[in-house]
């Protein structure tokens, strides 16, 4: 199980005895609560005093469940080929490289596009941070992290600064400076701390707060300037490897995937876990919200992509086929959402008709795994980058 | 995949691959030609055959994959600590000593892939047997729930008497190997483990009865809604269906991206059309935007979106500023006869006006939601049918479609751009100094 500290989130007086110390957030009879550690654990002796044993938990958890499954099951009418055989089938594709983005000296872990739809910033196991401008290839900011495998970078919404953080535990934001001499690395602005690596983090709305998911099975919400813990998020029993934001109109939910399978869906404001699916048989390395914001992709382990639908409540579809063996670490929808482009370990990129369900195309061109994929702000583009030191991006 | 660090005692979830690559180094190790010479160790007065001492180990090692000792002392050191091999002398220490302390292999009966997961039940029938045999002496971390304990007493007794038929030499044997087992494997101490299991439980009944209670869409309506957006967005799509003029990645010319920036004097077809799929779609492009805005002061409702706007930047902006963003919005859309009075119903006015007593980030929540449906369902369909969406939709221009060169060896030369992040420095600067540097941008890059 993660660590303990993960429990405790706030300090303050506690909501049973009134003495000040640290406190858990925690659900008694839907009502949220604020208990420290010795009035929790009171309770839970009490809890199990009445005749619960762990055999008696674990089976009403079960029966929750398929119970579960059978609502989620009674709504289903149809399948998602069955609506889509009305559909044209898509034309063939010709996509190729069109640029190699060579300078990292290590496996390329992490990328991440700027809204000018040209600049991107990419981040490697060797410590360095670049900002490119995909176009000229030109490289037009380079950073030294203090730690190896930073695995999470992002570009902020008005191209000013970037985010990144790995090993450190931390998500640093670094603004862009246009002087050649000055020292980035300088300017660093620690945000986020947890107490596992850094997985995921993305921007919100603006430059001033920053979403991350940690390997300590929690996602946070952080204002950039003051560094402050603004929400936090638990649920997840394993690390939690990537995140989404909702492109919905009210902006309020994110997607989360982590190691125990479990995709779930949160609200940003109240913290709560809103809906939560677990139909993989591994890890989930990758989310992805369709473009419409009605439904979200997850790519995992298991060799499988799914397409989630959050009004069905259910999964609505597979991609996947028995040739296809290694596991997929990204996705990415193009822009109209008809094609879901997943990056393999197997170090292709296959191309999935999300509505018809079938493989349309194959990318070849990396030389080992592609670590992330994701398609440019315009959908003109989709960059890939991978542990053969490169970024490649095809049209 | 992930890297993470097992916390101790506790395992997080099962690494198969790994213990697959480390069940054949230990097989290859068993090998009667290649495998390691064993021999027989004294135990006190007991002989112990098939065990071997933490220096063959290394040595074997070193020998069969030629590797440094630094390696080879450590991939022991590893196999020890899963409990594929098992110190005879010092059971409760897991580590790979170098002198003549013995060693043996873990029977497949132990090993983790075949065992996982170990359960309380399964310990205290271990701890009761060695109470029995030790008479009392446990170690301060063999703890297990008293109710578990009291299950399983009657069987650890019947293991026992069964265990008691064995050979000494057997028996010690077995010991150590459960002893090495349970080190390894003994699952969370007594409170905690309930303690964290109530919680899960607490959190686990909620989105249950959560997810129990939710409205549904049936599967035919969601579904259809994925083919209509795919529809409607596949002429939008650069990758499907091209883009005019041309796709700049292919075809190295910038066209596309300077047609459709936001302060282009006139916008291409497809932008405008796009304002009507949705209105998030409208407030999306910060032309559009401009375009509502225009027409909503027309109909003197322009509050309306000033105040959606005030509130994102509430919501998104730093925290240090929300107590004075709270005040300004109140003083200009909300307070009694203010200047840009929003017309929000009784009910939202009063919590919101209660909510500004103690401001946070999401106080104008309500308020927001409010004007957005107001301008969604109203404002924003009269505005699509109007005669300033028309006029914009009718001069949007189409552009020509480049076609490709006769000579597509010759590349096109790639010119930058301003970085986003210059803008930003530039807009600090008055207007001259701001032109001229841009001036001096678009040089360089033409020779570059």
């Amino acid at each position: 199980m993660c660590d303990q500290t993960f429990m405790a989130i706030t300090f303050g007086p506690c909501d049973n005895c009134s003495t000040t110390s640290p406190l858990m957030n925690i659900y008694i009879k839907n009502e949220p609560t604020n208990y420290c550690s010795f009035c929790v654990e009171m309770m839970a002796c009490q809890g199990l005093l009445k005749g619960e044993t762990l055999a008696s938990l674990k089976n009403e958890s079960e029966s929750l469940k398929k119970k579960l499954e059978e609502e989620r099951a009674k709504l289903h009418d149809v399948e998602l080929h069955q609506v889509a055989e009305k559909i044209e089938v898509v034309s063939a594709l010709s996509i190729k490289t069109r640029r190699v983005l060579k300078g990292h000296g290590n496996k390329v872990l992490c990328m991440d596009w700027c809204k000018d739809k040209r600049r991107l910033v990419s981040s490697s196991q060797d410590g360095k941070v670049i900002v490119w401008d995909g176009f000229t290839l030109n490289k037009e900011h380079a950073v030294p992290m203090p730690c190896t495998w930073v695995m999470a970078c992002a570009y902020a919404p008005s191209g000013c600064a970037i985010a990144c953080g790995g090993l450190d535990n931390k998500c640093s934001v670094y603004p862009l400076s246009l002087d050649k001499n000055e020292n980035l690395a300088a300017k660093k602005k620690s945000v986020a701390m947890h107490t596992n690596y850094l997985s995921g983090c993305t921007f919100t709305n603006s430059d001033m707060q920053i979403l991350t998911s940690s390997g300590d099975g929690t996602c946070a919400l952080w204002d950039v300037e003051s560094g402050q813990l603004l929400q936090s998020f638990h649920g997840h029993t394993a690390d939690v490897l990537s995140l989404d934001l909702a492109p919905s109109e009210t902006g309020n939910t994110f997607v989360s995937g982590g190691c125990d399978k479990k995709a779930n869906v949160w609200d940003m404001r109240s913290g709560q876990n809103v809906q939560s699916f677990e139909t993989h048989e591994s890890d989930i390395n990758c989310v992805k919200y369709y473009p419409s914001g009605d439904a979200f992709a997850s790519a995992s382990d298991d060799a499988t992509c799914r397409l989630y639908d959050l009004r069905a409540d259910r999964e609505v579809a597979v991609y996947q086929k028995d040739s296809i063996i290694f596991g997929v670490s990204s996705l990415d929808f193009s822009l109209s959402g008809r094609l879901l482009f997943g990056g393999y370990n197997d170090y292709t990129i296959n191309i999935w008709d999300v509505l018809k369900g079938n493989r349309v195309s194959m990318l070849f061109g990396h030389e080992n795994r592609v670590s992330t994929v994701k398609v440019s702000p315009d959908g003109t583009s989709v960059c890939s980058a991978s542990w053969d030191n490169t970024l490649r991006i095809w049209a | 995949m992930t890297i993470n660090t097992l916390a101790k005692g506790v395992w997080h979830r099962e690494q198969m691959s790994c213990f697959r690559k480390m069940e054949k180094v230990i097989v290859a190790m068993q090998d009667p030609d290649m495998g390691m010479k064993m021999r027989n160790q004294r135990l006190l007065i007991t002989v112990i055959p098939h065990a071997m001492t933490g220096r063959d180990i290394i040595e074997w090692l070193i020998q069969k994959y030629i590797m440094s000792e630094e390696e080879a002392v450590h991939l022991g050191g590893l196999l020890v600590r899963y409990g594929y091999i098992y110190p005879l002398k010092e059971p409760r220490s897991l580590l790979l000593r170098l002198d003549e302390s013995a060693y043996r292999f873990q029977t497949p009966y132990f090993w983790i892939s075949t065992r996982w997961p170990a359960s309380e039940l399964d310990y205290a029938i271990y701890l009761a047997k060695k109470n029995i045999r030790k008479q009392g002496e446990l170690m301060e971390y063999e703890k297990v729930s008293d109710e578990s304990y009291e299950l399983c007493s009657s069987d650890s007794a019947e293991i026992f008497r069964a265990s008691k038929q064995r050979r000494k030499s057997d028996r010690i044997v077995l010991e150590c190997q459960e002893q090495a087992y349970w080190l390894i494997n003994r699952p969370p101490v007594g409170s905690l483990y309930s303690l964290y299991t109530l919680l899960c439980r607490l959190l686990y009944h909620l989105i249950f009865k959560r997810a129990l209670g939710r409205n549904r869409v049936k599967s035919s309506i969601c579904l259809e809604s994925f083919v209509k957006h795919s529809e409607q967005y596949q002429n939008h799509d650069p990758i499907m269906q091209g883009c005019l003029p041309s796709n700049p990645w292919i075809s190295d010319d910038t066209s596309h991206w300077t047609m459709n920036t936001d302060k282009v004097a006139t916008p291409t077809r497809l932008r405008v059309e796009r304002w009507s799929f949705s209105f998030m779609e409208l407030l999306k492009d910060s032309m559009g935007k401009k375009e509502f805005m225009t027409y909503l002061e027309k109909e003197f409702s322009a509050e309306n979106l000033c105040f959606w706007q005030a509130c994102e930047d509430l919501r998104h902006g730093e925290s240090s500023r929300i107590i004075e963003k709270v005040e300004e919005v109140y003083k200009q859309f909300l307070a009694p006869g203010a200047a840009r009075w929003v017309n929000i119903d009784s009910k939202t006015m009063d919590k919101t006006l209660e909510g500004i007593r103690h401001p946070h980030r999401f106080v104008m929540d309500d308020a927001q939601m409010h004007i957005y449906f107001l301008m969604k369902k109203d404002s924003y369909p009269r505005y699509l049918k109007s005669d300033l969406y028309k006029n914009m939709l009718a001069k949007a221009i189409v552009p020509q479609e480049t076609k490709k060169s006769v000579f597509p060896f010759m590349r096109r030369q790639r010119h930058s751009s301003p970085s986003p992040a210059q803008a930003v420095t530039q807009a600090t600067e008055e207007d001259g100094q701001a032109k001229k540097a841009e001036q001096a941008g678009t040089n360089s890059a033409a020779t570059s």
